[in-house]
């Protein structure tokens, strides 16, 4: 996977809060705004939303607290996500489709198919997930602007 | 398929949007009360049909550029929903029919399933 080798023309910042259903998919919609002010492309813009939507709803379901980052770079749209939590044990068991941890109220919620990391994947160019047991979770993913 | 004529062969009350009715054009529906579904499966422009009326209901739609949100059952969201969605400018359209109907009625009307090549 490429090294995020340029200076970034623009970071955001997002605090997220575990368990704040609420304001579950706000970042994702302020990121989705300003792609939209820059003009990216509107595939590239659903791709990277889709992402971030689901990274904040995994965070808001099983983390304590987190920040989405979000780059604009002169190649790609970036976002790191950084989560204070439970950390996942096995991430290849957790990119697997259908393989979910998920309460009940989180499907009642219309979440924990066991899709969102995968998801996440399937929907970037680039994709790097790293975890901590009992600390927290990290997940780097981007979209190619070209 | 414009709103307006889904809305008619449905019955639905318009919750919001009345105004972009007849200038959005549908041509696949995706129907799931799982957003994690809609999420992976969808292709952008589709009307959602779903039971679901929580906020995620609408931030699905807004990062997925659906084009309008059917709620079958007579469901209807919450004050915070609606507003969610003014923001959004995600029409909300809720019908008496069941899943089942709804689609078996969008699908008999020529509406095709909206899932990404």
């Amino acid at each position: 996977m490429p090294a995020e080798v340029t200076e970034p023309l623009l970071v955001e910042r997002f605090r997220i809060q575990g368990g704040d259903y609420e304001h579950g998919g706000d970042a994702a919609a302020q990121i989705k705004a300003i792609m939209r002010r820059l003009g990216i492309d509107p595939n590239i813009m659903r791709r990277l939303s889709i992402a971030n939507f689901e990274a904040e709803m995994n965070l808001v379901m099983y983390a304590d607290e987190g920040v989405m980052e979000f780059q604009v770079h002169a190649d790609a749209v970036r976002v790191r996500v950084a989560d204070r939590g439970p950390g996942i044990p096995d991430i290849e068991l957790a990119m697997q489709e259908g393989w979910s941890t998920a309460t009940s109220e989180m499907r009642a919620r219309g979440f924990g198919a066991g899709l969102g990391l995968p998801n996440m994947k399937r929907n970037s160019d680039e994709f790097e997930i790293s975890s901590t047991v009992g600390a927290g979770t990290t997940l780097r993913y981007a979209v190619h602007l070209a | 398929m414009r709103l307006t004529e889904i809305a008619g062969l449905l019955e639905c009350e318009v919750l919001l949007g009345e105004e972009h009715l007849d200038t959005i054009e549908v041509r696949s529906c995706f129907a799931a009360d799982l957003m994690s579904d809609v999420l992976r499966f969808s292709d952008s422009g589709a009307l959602l049909i779903t039971g679901l009326t929580s906020l995620q209901s609408i931030h699905t739609a807004d990062v997925a550029d659906l084009a309008a949100i059917l709620f079958v059952s007579n469901k209807t969201p919450g004050q915070a929903t609606i507003d969610l969605a003014r923001t959004r400018n995600i029409p909300l359209l809720t019908t008496p029919r069941d899943m089942f109907d709804a689609c078996g009625v969008l699908h008999r009307a020529g509406l095709a399933l909206a899932v990404e090549a």
